[in-house]
């Protein structure tokens, strides 16, 4: 039983960090996942100094609050003419820089481990459960769960709008959607899935998570709806497969997951019916032939 | 210790140089970086290394620093020809290959960890200090190796000064010029790779990032040329070095790192604020000025027209 809550947290992280990944990914914003999971550690550090206690729900809030700022940060700093990389790295490593000087100011003694924070490690998902209406279930099962629902639902409902304004802000902005709305929004969603993820899975997996799989799907597909669904499917591919590679090299499970997704995507780089390098060579050697 | 009785302490006064230097070199490399939109790159590399280091101490089994280094050079140069690959061979964009390259490099460096922790040779404080960064911790071999790298980095950009700018600038045009681009843009990224590697062990993986980026940020809001630019980033880094190492020193448990990040993101806090044309404070007192003289034009054109009015000389 344990190795399948194991699995399905894998799962249930790699489906909603894809889901929300694949419009990163189009809007080339794939590295705001990054910063955030970084830049929640002053939220973090600010609830635990506040609330004295390791409770998960004051530490989400830290968290979810310290990631909107960031998202908002960025935005401001890029509408004020620089660079959205170079605005991304400017917020993140600075609030994640205030969230080290804090923990070595204030927590010294303190038994609030950087390492579970920042790599919280998911083979001891089991073992952490939450009981709400009636049934007891793993905390990360509850928290990604909910984060998958709310992801789901929000994207299902605005479907057509993330559409266009993933492709065409301009567009968007001329037949009336509110494109700023929902940028914030899908960056809210961002923000949301990073939080409820990484606390229990680890950072380095959530942004893996939100990136490779959307790019190995991005490669085998010219439809947002197919991209979408096939990320999602890889994304549990990977978590499945890297979860029976740790157990055989018994090695850190978040990692081999990473690992396994990182080699689907060099196969699809490879061997991408439309888009990949082998396919490419192999269409202009025979554009030569009929030439 | 306190106020300036660290200057006088021989290994303070190295660790001081060490830091100015790397701040230095990362700020004048990062400006190029920053034209270039490769300012994540830094972070990408910096997460890009763990599998060398890792990788490093498992063949030689030892802990030395040089091997470190080489170790995580070699895994940072594979990832810049990895992103380069999938940026020119798919329709994968930047960000999305650093982000790729970062967490699968970076995941695949921690199942080698794990392996290294459940080997017999398990002790991998070495590693761990490595990686997050204590610039108080650096011995005097350190700092030279350090010093020595971060001359060599200083000095490459004086010379293809002319080159890099081009590059940063109009590769089109370098190429049609007949400048060996695929080679400059090349070394450029191996200079950083460099200066990452080189830093990660003073400031720690995830704040080398910022040394590369932020100095050059806050210098772009001053100038509108290259050279200004790059001596501004340059000077910016090295004062960050200087204020993060002295604080640390004079305060013992915190670390060298996020205090240097910390000083370079209030220089360019200032710098939106202060900075003449672009900073937040002259674009409000521009805009007052505008509505101001706005204004007065109209007082004036409807004086001058009531007055044209009154002539008759208007239609």
């Amino acid at each position: 039983m344990n190795d399948f809550w194991i699995i399905f947290t894998g799962a249930l992280v790699a489906a909603s960090c894809s889901l929300v990944g694949c419009f990163l990914v189009l809007r080339r914003m794939a590295m705001v996942g990054d910063a955030i999971s970084h830049s929640v550690l002053p939220g973090i550090v600010i609830a635990f100094l506040i609330s004295g206690s390791r409770d998960s729900v004051a530490l989400m809030l830290g968290a979810s609050i310290l990631g909107l700022v960031t998202v908002f940060l960025i935005q401001m700093f890029q509408n004020s003419g620089v660079q959205s990389d170079a605005s991304i790295g400017v917020v993140f490593t600075a609030l994640f820089s205030v969230g080290i000087v804090l923990v070595s100011l204030y927590t010294r003694d303190i038994d609030l481990d950087l390492d579970c924070v920042l790599y919280g490690e998911i083979a001891y998902v089991p073992w952490n459960t939450v009981e709400i209406l009636g049934v007891t279930l793993p905390k990360s099962v509850w928290s990604v769960g909910g984060a998958l629902l709310v992801g789901l639902f929000l994207i299902g409902l605005f479907y057509k709008q993330f559409k266009v304004c993933s492709f065409d802000p301009a567009m968007a902005a001329a037949i009336g959607i509110p494109v700023a709305f929902f940028h914030y929004l899908l960056m809210g969603l961002v923000s949301m899935t990073t939080v409820a993820s990484f606390e229990s899975v680890g950072a380095i997996l959530v942004v893996g998570m939100l990136v490779v799989p959307p790019a190995t799907a991005y490669l085998l597909t010219e439809r947002l709806g197919v991209m979408i669904v096939l990320s999602i499917i890889i994304g549990i591919l990977s978590s499945v497969m890297g979860y029976y590679l740790a157990y055989l090299l018994d090695a850190s499970i978040a990692g081999c997951m990473i690992s396994v997704a990182g080699g689907l995507f060099v196969l699809a780089v490879l061997f991408s019916p439309s888009h990949g390098v082998l396919a490419k060579k192999w269409m202009r050697r025979k554009a030569l032939q009929d030439l | 210790m306190s106020g300036f009785e660290v200057f006088l302490d021989p290994n303070t006064q190295w660790i001081l140089m060490g830091s100015i230097l790397l701040g230095l070199s990362s700020g004048v490399l990062g400006s190029f970086a920053y034209l270039r939109k490769q300012s994540l790159m830094g972070d990408a590399l910096a997460h890009a290394a763990l599998p060398g280091v890792c990788i490093a101490f498992m063949i030689t089994g030892t802990k030395s620093i040089l091997f470190f280094l080489i170790g995580a050079a070699v895994a940072g140069i594979l990832a810049t020809f990895a992103i380069g690959f999938i940026t020119r061979n798919t329709r994968i964009k930047q960000d999305s290959a650093l982000g790729i390259i970062l967490s699968v490099f970076f995941g695949f460096g921690i199942v080698l960890l794990t392996q290294i922790q459940h080997s017999e040779s398990g002790n991998q404080s070495g590693l761990d200090k490595f990686l997050f960064g204590q610039a108080a911790s650096m011995v005097q071999s350190d700092v030279n190796t350090m010093m020595v790298i971060s001359l060599f980095l200083i000095t490459m950009c004086i010379l293809f000064f002319k080159e890099f700018k081009l590059l940063s600038f109009d590769p089109g045009f370098a190429r049609g010029l007949g400048f060996p681009v695929a080679f400059l843009d090349q070394l450029l990224m191996f200079l950083i790779v460099v200066a990452v590697v080189v830093g990660i062990q003073a400031v720690g993986v995830v704040l080398m990032a910022s040394l590369l980026i932020t100095p050059a940020v806050a210098a772009r809001y001053w100038t509108e040329r290259l050279g200004v630019m790059v001596v501004l980033s340059g000077l910016f880094g090295l004062i960050s070095g200087f204020l993060g190492t002295w604080v640390s020193t004079m305060a013992h448990h915190l670390p060298t790192g996020p205090l240097t990040v910390l000083a370079a993101t209030i220089i360019f806090i200032l710098s939106v604020l202060f900075a003449p044309k672009r900073g937040v404070i002259a674009k409000v007192l521009l805009r007052k000025a505008v509505r101001k003289e706005v204004l007065m034009n109209k007082a004036q054109c409807k004086g001058n027209g009531m007055n044209h009015v009154k002539e008759g000389k208007v239609g």
